[in-house]
Order: structure tokens, then sequence, then C-alpha cells
């Protein structure tokens, strides 16, 4: 449980960050709140060269509201997101999730833009960030959420690009997020989100396969006007999970079809 | 302070304060000048040939001061590490199980070498750089498969799997010949990790001058230690000092020694400089000893009326690749197969197999949690096959008060009980009636309610020097203490228990006040340290450290009270029996107001005045050695619900009635039962090691293996009886294992009455949601089926299969044929279906 030997920065702005990344070269990892990360090095199964520290980029914390956009700093900590009243009126579904995140502990140190970087497909937040549109915004450029995800564990993130910020569009209407799990501070088997939008419903899917999923065939569905149980049946449209020792891949897709019918039958 | 005050007084426990502020002294704590670390190499895989092992590039490493391999040990450590023969008379194969091994690995995470550096992650980092060269073998990992002669040998030197084969008694025909309903079913106990909160670490300092060796290690036991640990390393008793400090549980996996155990202080010998080895938490679920492991057929003869008659059991033991220290104890399922119930006959028989996994030893209850389950499991499917409620039918078979002592099939007396009542009172508070309804009502709104019992009991209190010593090898499980009043009053007791969590500090302290009349405050409580006080201990496992343990220290206290009275009287120019002993004072009877307090004796005692030929002092060693084991007891009713969709099981209530005798603290047998419910709500619902096939551990970190926390606890409502033991003078009986053993039976219970609606009859553990849907999936495809035939006039639905997929495949029912002596081939279960566990219709009488 000891990791091996590495490099450590700390930086204080974006710019030192990226470039100590680029001095460290391509097995230099970010530090953010370190819940993912450190467990991995402390069983050797990641052993970055180097860690660059942006926890005192003071700038990267932040909860705002601007043209019918939320922005999230990337270092607001899950417990931040959890307590905002600026997120709980404009998107509660998101309070909601921060609040289910691993436990205490993780809550008051894990970041969103940590999760967001580190694109384990049983995140919560890229979930919502996919079913939601979001923009996750780099000291580089723009993602659209559904194009950063890429694959477990892969984004289009480059060596020195830093995730800074995510945007959510506001989004108010009856929602919900069912977290299936054994254990209160656990990883999601499966998860599935409701949010109802002015443009109809938005359902996400956590746990699934490589990437999150955002549920089309059941909006569409739902668009079309199918009760939530006709429109569920759709929840595992195309999926191909994998299989691990808590469920098989069909009761992956068992569960998404269930959760997601509560999902919209349970949003208020 | 009076006698009777504090043996039943409810106070806080005085380590507590110690313990949560940081003042605890676990071996992180420990270091010695000078100190080296050590990491180890372990096998990757479950079975290989080791080719060679080449530290040269570790040797480069920075800060490394040795590498070791077996070699480097010769003519250092001898013999290999002990097997106790516990209750298994008869070993079939044994193998040696050497600190490290020379040229084969049997099971991962096997150590193969050691790593030496002066810091840890000096040692971390080299590990990494040491080749080891392996020829993978086949892995043994599957019950059934190992005892087939043809399969491939766990050791590639022995002859075949089988660790032991014991029949205890072969016949229970003449109850199945009499019987109106037979039940059938294979009962599983998944493999576990003990899970201690402080995992294993070990240091040695080796002194040159002396020739002694300081062990410091975690551990519940650590005058074992020192006999099978300086015994590899040629030192007596007086050249070894163990020291098990605070230890941060232990729950059986901390008694037997373990490879590091001897590696350490060889390694500190060598070196002459102190080694220091922390378990990772990775380590601690791969390598130290699982517990149960088995897998048991059972069959349950009875009459229609509920009257129980026979059973037949047959335990498989995954011994894993070596057995562990007192691994064959766990066999002791058998003999408390039978639980609280009269039976006319009970065959059972033994089966120990060898696997290429790390070995089995006791885990908390170690064989009666395996017992409790089975049998509760039994007699909730015969009252479901015959229609009758399952309270009813226990009530129906109980052992009843008049009975006891009363001999159980295997000869064993237990020693009081009143079972009846205790479940009574469970029944009472959690409402049983009301819920039976209220379950009826939520069937029809398809809402699955079920409510479980489990009346447990438990043999306990190891143990009889006549039963135990031919267990171990020789050594008596019996109990030591001195007891130690100083000139000024105050007293030091020393006992050969080893608090591990268990709070003997407090609660050894209580009998000690009340027996010598000496205030609480004034008695201290040692243990842990083969250097002081008691010549051999015998550690803390089994529920037996105040049934044996607290009654050494009763009645050392008592003789320190009888030569005090002695004093006494010499003072008081009384003869002895004129004197009276009351709450701490010495008076002469019908003189109640000349009162000497037992200080004032006790600073006599080491003064000019005592009676003629008395040796100065006021301190005594005592040895209990107790007539019989105890036997605790007790009902727990589990209520759940079971959402039939995704097979999520919640705990609405959970009501615990338990009977350990007369109580000491009742604030500690509460802390006991919260711990040991939790333990078996755990394996009930959550924990279980997985390998894959080729040996490798799928549940290495503590996310895949699911401990539960306080979060996923039900709420609890303990209550109790109290029935005391006759078998010791305090009258009591454990606790420390009870709510383990008794949870998980409840639970699982509680499952299946919540889906027996649904043609569910039983569920292996651990019931994870997963698992409960594939089951109902399965049904709803068998139930398919049924209506399918039932137009055929078959007369009876059959129970869906039990196991599905591929990674849950279990291996059918084994002929009942002579696998000890022929090697015998296992065979299918008696539908011919390899793939699935036993069907049940055939098995049914009607």
């Amino acid at each position: 449980m000891i990791p091996a030997a590495f490099e450590y920065a700390r930086a204080s702005s974006v710019q030192e960050a990226s470039e100590l990344l680029g001095k460290f070269g391509e097995d230099a990892k970010v530090l953010a709140g370190g819940h993912s990360l450190i467990p991995l090095m402390r069983l050797r199964l990641a052993q970055p060269s180097a860690l660059v520290d942006i926890t005192n980029i003071k700038e990267l914390s932040y909860i705002t509201r601007e043209n019918g956009k939320l922005r999230i700093g990337a270092l607001t900590r899950h417990v931040e997101i959890h307590n905002s009243e600026e997120i709980k009126q404009s998107l509660p579904i998101l309070a909601e999730v921060a609040s289910e995140v691993g436990d205490n502990q993780v809550r008051n140190m894990g970041t969103i833009g940590g999760v967001i970087a580190h694109a384990d497909s049983a995140g919560d937040y890229p979930t919502l960030c996919v079913m939601l549109d979001a923009e996750i915004v780099t000291n580089k450029r723009r993602h659209a959420a559904h194009a950063f995800f890429q694959d477990l564990f892969t984004t289009p993130l480059e060596n020195d690009e830093i995730v800074c910020e995510v945007v959510f569009p506001v989004a108010t209407g009856p929602h919900k997020y069912i977290k299936f799990r054994r254990r209160l501070f656990d990883w999601a088997i499966v998860g599935a989100a409701a949010q109802k939008t002015d443009q109809g419903w938005r359902i996400g899917l956590t746990n699934v396969g490589p990437t999150p999923v955002r549920a089309v065939a059941v909006e569409q569905a739902l668009g079309q006007g199918a009760s939530p149980t006709e429109a569920a049946e759709h929840a595992s449209d195309g999926l191909n999970p994998s299989g691990d020792i808590r469920a098989t891949p069909e009761y992956k897709k068992h569960l998404a079809r269930v959760l997601t019918r509560r999902a919209i039958e349970q949003s208020q | 302070m009076a006698i009777s005050k504090m043996i039943g007084a409810k106070i806080h426990r005085r380590e507590d304060p110690r313990l949560v502020s940081g003042g605890g002294r676990y071996m992180d704590d420990f270091k010695r000048p000078n100190t080296t670390y050590a990491a180890f190499i372990r096998s990757p895989y479950a079975h290989a040939k080791i080719r060679m092992i080449d530290p040269a590039e570790a040797r480069q490493a920075p800060g490394v001061v040795a590498i070791f391999t077996a070699q480097d040990f010769e003519g250092v450590l001898t013999g290999p590490a002990p097997v106790a023969p516990a209750f298994v008379a008869e070993k079939h194969t044994v193998p040696d199980r050497p600190p490290l091994p020379r040229d084969e690995v049997v099971y991962q995470g096997q150590p193969v070498a050691v790593v030496i550096a002066e810091s840890k992650a000096e040692a971390a980092d080299a590990a990494a750089l040491v080749h080891v060269d392996y020829e993978p073998l086949p892995a043994v990992m599957d019950l059934e498969k190992a005892l087939d002669p043809s399969s491939p040998k766990a050791h590639t030197a022995l002859p075949d799997n089988i660790a032991w084969d014991l029949v205890y008694n072969a016949d229970a025909d003449a109850s199945f010949a009499e019987a109106e309903v037979t039940v059938k079913e294979r009962i599983l106990q998944q493999r576990l990790a003990p899970t201690p909160m402080e995992t294993r670490s070990v240091m040695a300092e080796w002194s040159p001058h002396e020739g002694s060796m300081t062990l410091w290690l975690s551990n519940q036991g650590p005058h074992f230690i020192r006999l099978f640990v300086g015994g590899a390393l040629g030192l007596p008793e007086n050249r070894m000092r163990v020291i098990s400090p605070d230890v941060g549980g232990g729950f059986g996996a901390k008694i037997c020694p373990y490879p590091e155990d001897y590696v350490v202080p060889a390694a500190a010998k060598i070196l002459k400089r102190p080694v220091k080895w922390t378990e990772s938490r990775t380590e601690s679920i791969q390598v130290t000893t699982h517990g149960r492991g088995q897998i048991f057929d059972v069959e349950v003869a009875g009459l229609k009326d509920g009257t129980l008659l026979g059973m037949k059991v047959t335990q498989y033991l995954d011994a894993g690749a070596y057995i562990g220290t007192f691994g064959a104890f766990q066999a002791c399922a058998c003999l408390l197969a039978g639980g609280g119930y009269k039976w006319k006959q009970i065959a059972a028989r033994t089966i120990g197999v060898l696997t290429n996994k790390v070995s089995t030893d006791p885990y908390r209850g170690a064989g009666r949690p395996e017992a409790t389950h089975l049998v509760e499991r039994m007699v909730d499917i015969f009252a479901r096959e015959i229609g009758m409620d399952p309270a009813a039918v226990r009530k129906k078979n109980f052992v009843q008060p008049g009975d006891f002592p009363y001999t159980q099939n295997f000869g064993l007396v237990m020693d009081s009980g009143d079972y009846e009542r205790s479940l009574d009172k469970a029944m009472e508070i959690v409402g049983y009636e009301q819920l039976r309804k209220e379950q009826e009502e939520g069937r029809k709104q398809g809402r699955y309610l079920g409510i479980g019992l489990s009346t447990w009991i438990e043999i306990c209190g190891f143990g009889p020097a006549a039963a135990t010593a031919p267990a171990t090898g020789g050594i008596g499980l019996v109990e030591s203490a001195q007891v130690r009043v100083y000139p000024t009053g105050s007293v030091t007791v020393w006992t050969g228990t080893h608090s591990h969590g268990q709070g003997h500090e407090t609660t050894f302290s209580q009998i000690v006040a009340d027996t010598l009349g000496i205030p609480y405050d004034q008695i201290e409580i040692k243990h842990g340290d083969t250097g002081e006080g008691t010549a051999f201990g015998f550690g803390t496992y089994g529920s037996r450290s105040l049934a044996v343990g607290g009654m050494a220290i009763r009645m050392a206290s008592q003789k320190v009270v009888d030569k005090a009275k002695k004093i006494a009287a010499h003072s008081f120019e009384a003869a002895e029996e004129d004197v009276v002993f009351e709450g701490g004072d010495f008076y002469v009877k019908g003189s109640p107001d000349n009162r000497r307090k037992i200080q004032e004796v006790a600073f006599e005692a080491y003064g000019a005045a005592l009676p003629e030929g008395m040796e100065q002092g006021l301190e005594a060693v005592a040895y209990f050695d107790p007539p019989n084991f105890v036997w605790p007891f007790g009902a727990h009713i589990c209520v759940v619900e079971v959402d039939p969709e995704t097979g999520a099981v919640e705990m609405l209530k959970y009501v615990a009635v338990d009977d350990c005798g007369n109580v000491i603290n009742p604030m500690i047998v509460e802390g006991q039962l919260h711990g040991g419910i939790a333990q078996g709500i755990a394996q009930a619902l959550f924990e279980e090691v997985v390998y894959a096939e080729d040996g490798s551990l799928r549940t290495g970190t503590l996310l895949d293996y699911a401990i539960p926390t306080a979060n996923e606890m039900p709420p609890l409502t303990l209550d109790s009886t109290v029935t005391p033991s006759p078998t010791n003078a305090l009258g009591v009986k454990g606790i420390g294992e009870a709510g383990t053993i008794a949870a998980s039976g409840a639970v699982i219970n509680a499952i299946v009455d919540a889906l027996s609606p649904l043609g569910v009859r039983h569920v292996d553990m651990p019931a994870s949601p997963d698992r409960l849907w594939k089951q109902l999936q399965e049904h709803r495809t068998g139930l398919e089926g049924y209506h399918a035939v039932a137009v055929a006039d078959t007369p009876e639905v059959d129970d869906a299969p039990r196991r599905g997929g591929p990674e849950s495949e279990l291996p059918g029912s084994l002929d009942e044929g002579e696998i000890g002596k022929t090697g015998g081939q296992a065979e299918p279960g008696s539908d011919g279906s390899p793939q699935e566990g036993p069907r049940h219709q055939e098995d049914y009488d009607q």
C-alpha cells in the first residue's frame, strides 16, 4: 500500500500547472481531491512519474449562474455542490447527486473536475453531464460532454490540458437520480437519472457501459406519450454493459429499465 | 464496595477513553532504534513451480539491507508450522507448511522471499525488483472437482486433495425409515475475510548477548505464538518474549502463527537488527486466514405433526492449501448440527479438502455459525414443507428446561437452557402475530415482507482439559490468573487470556472488585505479555475469556481472600471459621462493629505479625479447568422487505433475545451483540471472498470485498433472559460470538420467508441483489415450465434451479462413497444434472 516513487509539484495557477505537466511529460497526473488517484497509486495500479497538485488554485473553486447557465469551477468539492443554494435553485438534481457521492471524507475532499477528468463509468456527474449536454471547459478548449467521455477512463484531454470548469444548463423541473448500490458509500451498480426540461425529458444512465449513457430512446418514447413503464423498457436498448463482481450484464440492463421507470415516476 | 455490586453493573468500558483518544498502543506505535522494514514477495499464481528467484537487481536498490529466500533460514528456522489435530481424529493428508516454500507455491499471495530495507518505502520499491520465474500449474479451486481422483493436486507431491474424511455418527436410517416427510438442501458457507481494523503486524528484536528474542505482534494468544515460533527458532520460553499490545480486532484470524511471524524474527536474528513488517489491507484480504468456506449437504426426516426425527449432514470444508492451525476445529459444525432440538439420530461426516487458496481457520463463531445456519434453515424448510409455522416447529422440538443437563446426539452435555422462553420473548417484542397479518396484507399489495427466526445455541468456553488437550496436541485449554494485592491495597491481575476489543480490563476488574471487596479503580488487569504474569496463557477465542479466564481470576482472588482471612483471624485472635468476610471487611461473628478492611490486612501481610509459619505477601495463582463447556442460547428475529423487482433487501427490524447466563457487564454484552450481529448480517448479505477460476483473488480491496458499515445496519432491539450456567461458580457463559452465530440464519430465513410466495425455498449467501434477482428470474422461468407440464398432471411444482451462470456453479451432491479410503469419485446430484445443485422435487416424500 505504498505508492511507487513520484515527483511532486504544487501549482498556484492553471498556467503554471499546465507548464509543469508539459515539463513532467506524459506520465504526469493532476492531483485534485485525490480520492480516485491515490488509492490506485497505493495499489500501484497507477504509477505516475509526477503529480501536479492543483488544490491551491483557488480560482478554480466557484459556483455561479450566468445567462441561464450554471458554471462550476473544477475544484469545487462535492460537499460544496451539495450545500450550494445556487445549485439547489438552478440544478437541484446535481446537489442531490453530490450528496450521494462516496462518504463524508470523499465528499469533503473530492472535486467535480476530478470526477470528470477521471471518467470512471461508475461516476455520477458524468451521467448528468452527458444527459444535460454540459460543456467541459479546459485551459485549452471547450468539450461537449458527449464527446468528452470517449471510453472507460478515456477522454480527449491532452497531457497539459486541465479541466477548469463545467457548464450545465439550468434545469429546475421534476427530477430524480436513483443510485442503486449495496452500501451507502458504494459506487453505483447502476444509476438512473431523469430530468424534465422545457424540451421534454432527459434520461441518463450510470455504469451500464464504458461511458455514461443518455437514454435517447426512452426520451423519445416519453415525448411520444408513452407511459413511464412503456418508455423505460427502452432504457436498455443498445446497451452492452460488462459484468462485474456485483452484477451480470443482464442484471445491469434489467436495473437500467427498472430504475429508469422509477426515476421518471419519482421525479418531483 | 459491597460484593455483588460490581458484577452485573452496566458501567462504561474503562479502556475506551484511552482507545478512542489516541492513547492505545497498537503495532504502529511500537518502534525500536535502528529498525529495518520487511516487504514480502508473493506469488501471483495460485499454484506454480518456483524455477528461480533472482534478487540481483533488487539488491542494488537504495536502502536494501538483505533479501532472503527459504535457503537463507536454514539452521535458523526448523520444522513446519503447527497443525493442531483439533476435533478431527483422522488426518488423511497433511501438507507441511514451511514459512517460505522452496520450490512450489500453493496459493496466490504465498510469500517466496522477503526484502529487508531501511524504510518501508524502500522495501516496497525493492520488492518490485525481485524477479521470480514461475512455472504455472493447474490450480485446484473447486471442492467437488478436487475430490475427483483425476483432479490436479493442490500439492504436486501429495497423493490426493483430501485433508481428512471422518464419520462421527454413521447412522440415521431408522429415523428416515420412520419419517413421513423428508427435506433436503445444500447449504453453502462462502469464504469470508476476517478484516480486522488493524491488520497483522510483527516486529522482532534479537538480543545477541542474552540470546533472547522479543517479538511484538498483533495476536490473540501470545503464549501460543511463543510456543510455536520460539520452538521453530530453537528458543526456550525464557529466551522468547512475545508482546501482543492493544490489538485492533482478531475475530479468530490472529490465533495461528503465520509465515511472516517466523520469517521476521529469523531475519532479525540473522541481521542483529530489529525488523518490522505490517500487512497491507490487500495482503490482509489475500493471505490472512479466511473463515467458513464450506458446503453442507443436509437431509432432515420428520413427521407431519412437526416432530423432527433425524438428520444426515455431510460437511465439505475448504481447508485451503494448508490445514490451518486450528482449521479442523470448524468440523465442530457437524457436532452441533442438531442445534437446540431433540433428534433421534444425526449422521454426520466431515471431509476436509485441500485447494489452492489461503487456509481457512477459525473466524468468529468457527463452526457454530455454520451449524446454526444449517439447522435453522432446515427447520424452516421442514416447517414450510409440512405447512406449519416455523415458530411452532421449533417449540415442538426444543430441548426443554427440565431436560438439562442434556446429552445430545454426539455425547456433548448441554449445561442449561430455556429455549422456548427466549423465543417467546423475542416473538412478543417483535410482534410476531401482528407481523404475520401485515405480511399477509402486504402480499396482496405486492409487498414482500419476511420474518426470519434463528433460535441459536452455542458451545463455548473452551474448555475442559480432558476434552481439549487431545485436540490441540497436548495443551489443555484451561486458564490461569495471578492476583497480587500490594501492601497499600492496590491490585494487579495477570490473565492468560487476551483482550483484543472484548473489554477485559473492565469485566475482570468488576469480578475482582466484588471478590476482594477492593474498589474497582484500585484494580489493574494485565495481559498480552509473556514476560509478565502467568506461565502460560491460552488466549482469547471461542467465547472463553470470561467463563474460563474470568473463573481463574475469581479463583485466584478467592485464594487471596482465604489467606487474608487467616491473617485477619490471627489479628482478631479468633478462630478462622469465626471470621466473616463481607464487602471487603473482616470481622468476628457477633462483633460486626470491629472490622478490619482487606487493605489493612494486605499491609499486615507484608509485615511481621503473621500467623506462625505463614509466608509474607498477598497473592495467588490459580488454574481453572472447567468441568464442561458452556452453552449460551437465544432467539433472533429479523424482519425484511424484499424488492422483487431488484432483489434489494431492506432490514426493517432486528430483535435479539440472548441468554449468556449471569451477566458481569450488560453494556459489554450489548456491544458484543452489536458487533456480532453486524458480522452475521455481513455474511448473510454482503461479504464473500471471490476467486477467479485460475486462483486469482477478485476481492482484493474493500471496494470489492463488501464489509457493511453502520449505514447498512438495521435498528437492533436487544433483550435477554438469564439462565445461569451450572458449569462455573460465576454462572456465566460466553457472548463474543453469539451475534454472528445467530444472525445469518435469521436474515436468510426472513428473505426466504419473504419470497416464498414466488416459489423461493432457499437462498445462498451473500443474498446480494443480483443473486436474488437471478434466482427470481430462474424461478419465473421454472414456473412457466411448470405451467406447461402441469397439464400433464405433474404432482408438485419444483423449486427453481438454484444456480445459473458459470460463476455460481456448484457441485452436485457427493455420493456417500468412500472418499477417504478410496479417493472415490464424486457423483453429481441425484437428478443427474451436473451443472446445478440438487433438485428438490424428487427429494421430497409426500
